[in-house]
């Protein structure tokens, strides 16, 4: 999806911001490419808004530097970055047509008026929203709201389309929908997209590379699939998805592999390959599973890796999915094991034992 | 950043408040300063004194005056509130429609000019006024009532008129933000429609109510029209004898030293009601 | 049952609300029928239909002087208290700095001041300043009294004014000045245009520091009660009242429905008490 050789866009380094006595942001560094989408994902109060507006324009940072497209931003205010946002209450101004929204910026160029109407018409068409610009602000849903708000920030042809949590206001379905078509219309575009977002599933299915963010911090910058299969702490694989931790420790190296005691599974050698870099073997207090990464052995033909035993002692129906409160041996919290609940498969009722299949490859390592 | 807000937001404010500390907190000190001086004849004596305070404070014709004042205007308050707030409970409860229409009805005798309303009272409640001579028309009375006019009763019913858009608003504010699932919730945990109203009505209400009776006590301290209009001797308040003592006695540091000592009588009747309103209605806002 | 308890407090609260606005407009439903009414005396009975009152405002110098002298006060005070308004509202729907809440609620004072202490004080510094009574002194005492009126109405106009859309604007490229331009001032004239009706008003029915301040040049409701005291010119003065109440209530309705469409433009219900809630 990124170019082969990707080229960076904007460029954050050492940035810092106060309010008063409260650090918002303590030191961001990171590096965001040209047609990348990028988010920045993190629980409230991280510090992702004032990031964003940061690169907006809107807020200062206390120190460091923004560079995008190679220019230092410091004493540049927004209306003159190459950046252009949609905002969270997507700030339709009230009084203007559909078409007077969209073209208000171009307006500020001084663009001769049959452009704006072209330029205004060719952007409306991108968000679906042809024909529509003569309908007043108040008349819009708010699907089509987020979209003139989108299109009034792409009519602009900014290197960098910022959006602050631009599907929070709307419904779960429309949200879905809304996902593909923002992510689809990025790809065909080009343009660089940053997204904030609390939302982890949003986060990834729509991005290229996420930066998990805690107390003013970047945890992690990954793609989506790194994220989830190797969270770099407790913290952010808790964050992305359900996660299963479990204590362990290493009981020292044989033969390019790691030997691990977890007492509620077993003991494994552990690939050296799934080490993370500056992990400390001797550190190491915690590993960590993901539901979907255990299984209940239904009867003896299903094959795995590893195979511990474990209770039911509860169990939750989604549909497609069963999860399964388990108990293992010598652990005091239950782990949670999700199921797809395939034709022929009955639910285990609570209170069970059952043999569940594990495997060394779905272990991520905790210090 | 937000030492510019800051900046920014007192810039901006400054034109106003400039102009306030210029034409209020100026003249309030001037008027302060003026309390503590004397006055001989045509001249000032600027040597601070506080003669006027003792005058003010002992002279029985001061005394008389500021507690019947206060009285009056206790009286006026108390009706004023009492009677509007069942107008403000049946806009909020009752009135389902037309809400707007209601208050702009309630608000439009307010906008008749003040010394006609005042005066047009005195048409209504005089010797061969219309009260009279509907009464005597009817045949319930043979000859005109005469405590109607001329006495603190007049003056009370007036005032009582004047303010009463002024008491009504506050109270609808406080009842239209009362959660109606909150009442509903009082009457689902068994609570009869009285009770109900004692429990949680008025408490949340107490705010709008402290508001109106605070709005409608501290002016009419200083009103002078009615009191002069419909009052009679009985009726005179003390903002009579401010106007009296900055027009024709000529004697503005006396003036300044009652209106300053009424002010502060008032200020601190205020303060008790703001209290008691804050005990009363609990912890809202 | 239960429906017929509930109903009964609200049947007798219907006819409690209906005589309170008997009460309310007692006096004002007589200000009419004695400015037709064919007699010199005010009192029923009513003797015959007549305008000629009118006619007599007509023909009174004094009467056009003072309604000069109160146009020029009322616009001035209008115009003044709603810019110096304007400054505070934007001001503390906007910002955060220091003392703010002193500071308003200092604005704010008049509204709860009797305004014979708002007259009597600026008396006094007048006074010892040397300045001469004039129209000039009733306009400064009457933006004093009107700012915290202009400030309760644009003080909905601008809280309404969601921050993002300046911010909305602002990315788009445009400047300070033109974001004023274009986006908050078309949103909140309406409730600009309803503040200097509202503050007109009141500055047209002013009386008491207008008594106190005014010089040889009176303004309208000075000359009103300088009427009251001459029986033969209550007639006309009632004519005039009733001129009075009807631009008053005129003007109301105006700065109702501009407020409303303050509102409507911004997309929320206009609530129904205004700038007061």
């Amino acid at each position: 999806m990124t170019s082969p050789l990707p080229k960076p866009i904007i460029d954050l380094k050492g940035i810092t911001k106060s309010f008063g006595t409260f650090q918002a942001l303590k030191g961001i560094d990171a590096t965001i490419n040209e047609g990348e989408f990028f988010s920045l994902l993190g629980p409230s109060g991280c510090g992702k808004t004032t990031l964003l507006r940061m690169i907006a324009g809107f807020e200062m940072p206390s120190s460091g530097t923004i560079m995008i497209g190679g220019k230092n931003m410091a004493g540049v205010p927004a209306n003159r970055r190459p950046t252009n946002m949609v905002f969270q209450s997507y700030a339709i101004f009230p009084h203007l047509t559909v078409a007077e929204n969209v073209g208000y910026g171009l307006k500020t160029r001084k663009l001769p008026k049959a452009e704006i109407a072209r330029e205004v018409e060719q952007a409306l068409n991108m968000v679906d929203l042809g024909g529509l610009g003569a309908r007043a602000a108040h008349e819009l849903s708010g699907g089509q709201r987020q979209r003139v708000a989108l299109a009034r920030a792409l009519v602009m042809k900014p290197k960098v389309v910022l959006l602050d949590e631009p599907l929070s206001a709307l419904d779960k379905k429309l949200r879905d929908q809304m996902q593909v078509e923002l992510r689809q219309l990025q790809q065909k575009l080009g343009i660089t997209f940053i997204l904030v977002t609390h939302d982890q599933e949003e986060a990834l299915t729509m991005s290229d590379r996420i930066a998990v963010m805690f107390e003013g911090r970047i945890a992690q910058l990954a793609t989506p699939e790194q994220l989830y299969r190797r969270p770099v702490d407790r913290r952010v694989a808790s964050f992305i998805g359900v996660m299963n931790f479990l204590d362990a420790r290493a009981t020292g190296p044989i033969n390019g592999h790691l030997a691990l005691d977890i007492p509620a599974l077993g003991s494994i050698a552990l690939p050296s390959a799934q080490i993370p870099e500056g992990l400390d073997p001797g550190r190491l207090n915690s590993i960590g599973i993901r539901p979907e990464m255990l299984t209940i052995l239904f009867d003896g033909n299903e094959h795995a890796e590893q195979v511990a035993r474990g209770e039911v002692t509860g169990t939750a129906y989604y549909g497609d999915m069963t999860y399964y409160s388990v108990r293992l041996p010598g652990h005091a919290e239950d782990v949670t094991i999700s199921m797809r609940n395939t034709a022929g498969r009955s639910i285990v009722p609570a209170g069970s034992t059952v043999p569940v299949g594990w495997g060394a490859d779905s272990i991520v390592l905790f210090q | 950043m937000l030492t510019g807000e800051r900046r920014q937001g007192l810039a901006l404010i400054s034109p106003t408040l400039l102009y306030s500390l210029l034409m209020l907190a100026a003249p309030l000190i001037m008027v302060l300063t003026f309390s503590f001086w004397t006055q001989n004849y045509l001249e000032l004596d600027t040597t601070l004194t506080l003669d006027n305070y003792r005058e003010a404070w002992s002279k029985p014709i001061y005394s008389t005056l500021i507690f019947r004042s206060l009285k009056i205007s206790l009286i006026v308050t108390l009706v004023t509130v009492v009677l509007a707030f069942p107008i403000a409970y049946y806009l909020s409860f009752h009135v389902k429609q037309r809400k707007a229409l209601w208050l702009f009805l309630i608000t439009v005798p307010f906008w008749t000019s003040y010394l006609l309303r005042v005066f047009l009272w005195k048409v209504i409640l005089g010797y061969n006024g219309v009260l009279n001579t509907a009464l005597k028309g009817l045949g319930i009375i043979e000859e005109p009532l005469t405590f109607l006019l001329y006495n603190a009763n007049a003056v009370v019913l007036t005032l009582a008129h004047a303010w009463a858009p002024f008491a009504i608003l506050p109270i609808f504010v406080a009842l239209e933000k009362i959660d109606r699932s909150l009442l509903e919730a009082a009457e689902d945990l068994g609570d009869g429609p009285v009770r109900r109203f004692f429990r949680i009505t008025l408490p949340l209400a107490m705010p709008g109510v402290v508001a109106s009776t605070l709005i409608v006590l501290i002016p009419t301290i200083g009103d002078f029209i009615t009191p002069k209009l419909v009052g009679g001797t009985d009726g005179l308040m003390i903002a009579n004898m401010i106007q009296i003592q900055f027009g024709k006695a000529n004697n503005a540091p006396l003036g300044a030293a009652l209106a300053l000592s009424s002010m502060l009588i008032v200020a601190s009747i205020s303060a008790v009601i703001f209290l008691l309103g804050k005990r009363f209605g609990g912890k809202v806002q | 049952m239960k429906s017929a308890l509930k109903s009964l407090p609200s049947k007798w609260l219907a006819v409690y609300a209906v005589a309170y606005m008997v009460f309310l407009y007692a006096p004002v439903i007589l200000l009419p029928m004695f400015a037709f009414n064919d007699a010199t005396v005010i009192s029923f009975p009513l003797t015959g239909f007549t305008a000629k009152w009118f006619g007599v405002l007509w023909q009174t110098e004094a009467l056009h002087g003072a309604v000069r002298n109160s146009l020029v006060v009322g616009l001035s005070s209008a115009v003044l208290s709603t810019v110096l308004g304007a400054c505070a509202a934007r001001a503390a729907a906007r910002y955060r700095f220091p003392l703010k809440r002193g500071i308003m609620s200092f604005i704010l004072l008049p509204l709860v001041l009797p305004e014979i202490i708002v007259a009597v004080a600026l008396l006094v510094l007048l006074m010892q300043l040397g300045m001469p009574l004039s129209l000039v002194t009733v306009v400064l005492g009457h933006v004093l009294i009107c700012t915290p009126f202009a400030i309760a109405i644009l003080s909905s106009a601008f809280q309404g004014l969601d921050q993002s859309l300046e911010e909305a604007s602002f990315d788009l490229g445009e400047t300070r000045w033109g974001t004023f331009r274009r986006v908050i001032l078309p949103l909140v004239m309406p409730g600009v245009v309803s503040s200097l009706l509202i503050t007109f008003t009141i500055s047209l029915d002013e009386f008491i520091i207008a008594f106190f301040l005014t010089g040889t040049e009176v303004t309208l409701p000075v000359y009103i009660w300088s009427q009251l005291r001459f029986p033969g010119k209550l007639p006309s003065v009632m004519a005039l009242g009733t001129i009075l109440l009807v631009l008053s209530v005129l003007l109301l309705i105006l700065a109702e429905w501009f407020r409303r469409r303050s509102a409507r433009k911004q997309g929320i219900e206009a609530s129904a008490t205004g700038g007061f809630a």
